[in-house]
């Protein structure tokens, strides 16, 4: 039996697909502009949140900062500065937050913007509503290991949003809605107690119809999630570390 | 975009870990532990109609090199058929392109948990020396586990010992059969070192980087094998940290003194643990069997060659040792005195 016996069919990612980090150091204007448009898709949501809390400002000054977070990212060179064998993409990310709002002065800030568009629609609002529904305990003051979890935290619930609006797609392109409907009753908005029997009722499927459909979208979910990983990975052993902190995948 | 309730990110973590076993002859029971590349669970054989451990990759590789990884830890674990080491039964591709493969399915407990059970150090002594057994048949087919430590020793309900998790495992060339090294085919990796980089991946304590340079565990790995010196690893590396396993099964801890209110480390067994543990492989033992048979002559009330004893100590070995007649013989005279001192009376 030979290595190619093993051959996975499920977890292989199109090599073709560039990091975000190498695509940010491209020669290429449209390369670059597509770089920072991914980061911005999978990071706003977090940076936003994470000014709202950890600085405590107020909604309009946090989209300020985190639209001129993003415009600025490539004019100032930041992600040229990015060591991936120091530090994770994440935590860089974060760090450079803090920075930009300690350093930014708002009258400056206001005359600087409009050097790099950014093409992505920013829903504050709903932002707003998300942070609405997170607990946090705001007269705790957060310690660096609080602030670091919260981060990451939003950064995974962003990441896995963005990963089932693809799962959405995905099942819309291949005439499986059903399939992801099951998935989404049972696995974003089932209660503890729901069971594949009461699944099978009300959708009029045998119980084995819905652990199918339900093991499909979650393999494909993991895939299509992963795949985004990896793309915002800078390298192999980020990409392991990240998907391992993503999921939860921690020795205990 | 829906928002995602922390019930909703947990449930898809779930999710996306539990392996897709459709389409095997397995059905999952539970999940039983988490390793350095995957995760642990117990399945039925459908087949068989019994149980096994599965044990499938987490993340997977886009260089394949971890995926590799396992196939490879399955067939030294295919390659070393001893009791001492976990049997495995099956390798292959879940539905999901994870690569697992199954094992035997050991009941028992971990040996750093065993121990608290066992009191005596005789009785520890003797689960080391088994210990030895499987690591020296490993090594007699041409096999480094790298990465021993109580974690990854298994005791049974009947007390079978068995060595567990040859994840790190290298093979070392010319020792090792042709189907293995056919089976191996990053045999030649391992020896090209590369720069040790013990800082990423910290996973069940074991620290493991990404490519061919392997390393095990603090405490119980060799300062050969902490600076990334791979292509000089030999034997003497494990027997190193089987002398941190003897020095942890004696006294808690495996590196230094005993632990405060802990057992008190006899000499003999100090100096077999500190000759195991030297910095200099050339210092340590030659193999398995003469640490081994080290341990086993203290066993025994022997003399043992690591430590060289003063007159005083011989003499309390040989009491030890032949404490019944020392004490029957002082019993005898001491009823001649007394008799002796009735009759003079």
């Amino acid at each position: 039996m030979s290595e190619d016996d093993f051959q996975p069919s499920g977890d292989r990612f199109p090599l073709t697909r560039r990091s975000v980090i190498e695509r940010a150091h491209s020669i290429d204007a449209e390369e670059r502009a597509g770089a920072l448009e991914a980061l911005c898709v999978a990071y706003w949501k977090p940076v936003y949140k994470y000014v709202r809390w950890r600085w405590n400002r107020p909604a309009h000054d946090a989209q300020d900062l985190t639209q001129g977070f993003f415009a600025g990212l490539l004019e100032r060179g930041l992600l040229d500065k990015f060591d991936s064998k120091k530090s994770r993409l994440r935590t860089y990310l974060r760090v450079c937050v803090d920075s930009f709002v300690m350093n930014e002065d708002k009258a400056e800030r206001r005359q600087k913007r409009g050097g790099a568009v950014l093409h992505v629609a920013l829903d504050f609002a709903g932002a707003e509503e998300e942070l609405g529904a997170t607990v946090m305990d705001a007269a705790r003051i957060p310690s660096p290991e609080s602030l670091e979890q919260f981060f990451e935290k939003e950064w995974v619930r962003s990441l896995f949003a963005l990963a089932v609006e693809d799962l959405r797609a995905f099942c819309a392109s291949r005439e499986r809605e059903r399939t992801f409907h099951l998935f989404e009753a049972y696995d974003l908005e089932g209660n503890e107690t729901i069971s594949y029997q009461q699944m099978a009722r009300e959708y009029g499927l045998s119980v084995v119809e819905v652990t199918n459909a339900l093991a499909w979208a979650r393999r494909e979910f993991r895939r299509i999630a992963l795949e985004r990983l990896r793309v915002l990975s800078s390298s192999e052993e980020e990409f392991q570390r990240e998907a391992r902190a993503a999921f939860g995948w921690v020795a205990k | 975009m829906n928002f995602l309730s922390d019930q909703a990110l947990k449930r898809l973590r779930d999710g996306a870990e539990m392996p897709d076993l459709a389409g095997t002859r397995y059905r999952m029971l539970e999940r039983i532990a988490r390793g350095g590349m995957g995760v642990v669970y117990t399945a039925e054989d459908e087949n068989l109609g019994r149980r096994v451990a599965l044990k499938v990759l987490d993340v997977p590789g886009t260089d394949g090199d971890l995926r590799n990884r396992l196939i490879r830890e399955a067939r030294v674990l295919a390659a070393l058929e001893h009791p001492g080491i976990v049997p495995v039964h099956d390798v292959g591709t879940l539905g999901d392109g994870r690569v697992f493969y199954t094992m035997k399915f050991v009941e028992g407990n971990r040996l750093d948990k065993f121990i608290e059970s066992v009191a005596s150090v005789p009785d520890r002594l003797r689960i080391f020396l088994r210990i030895c057994d499987a690591v020296a048949f490993a090594h007699a087919r041409g096999v480094l586990h790298r990465d021993l430590k109580p974690a990854n020793i298994m005791v049974g309900p009947f007390g079978e010992v068995l060595v567990m998790d040859w994840g790190l495992a290298k093979i070392l060339r010319g020792e090792v059969s042709s189907t293995m090294l056919a089976a191996d085919p990053e045999a030649t990796v391992f020896d090209k070192p590369k720069q040790a980089n013990i800082a990423s991946a910290a996973t069940e304590a074991s620290v493991v980087t990404g490519h061919g340079t392997v390393m095990g565990t603090p405490g119980y790995m060799s300062p050969e094998q902490a600076r990334g010196d791979v292509e000089h690893l030999d034997t003497r590396s494990d027997i190193y940290s089987l002398g941190a396993l003897l020095r942890f099964l004696l006294t808690g801890q495996p590196e230094g003194a005993s632990t405060p209110g802990g057992p008190r480390l006899d000499k003999s067994l100090a100096a077999i643990c500190a000759k195991a543990t030297e910095a200099a492989p050339a210092e340590r033992y030659p193999d398995v069997q003469e640490m081994a048979l080290d341990v086993s002559r203290y066993l025994d009330g022997l003399a043992v060659g690591a430590h060289r004893e003063s007159l005083f100590e011989k003499a309390g070995r040989f009491y030890r040792r032949y404490r019944f007649f020392i004490l029957l013989i002082a019993a005898y005279l001491a009823m001649r005195v007394l008799i002796l001192l009735f009759m003079h009376r």
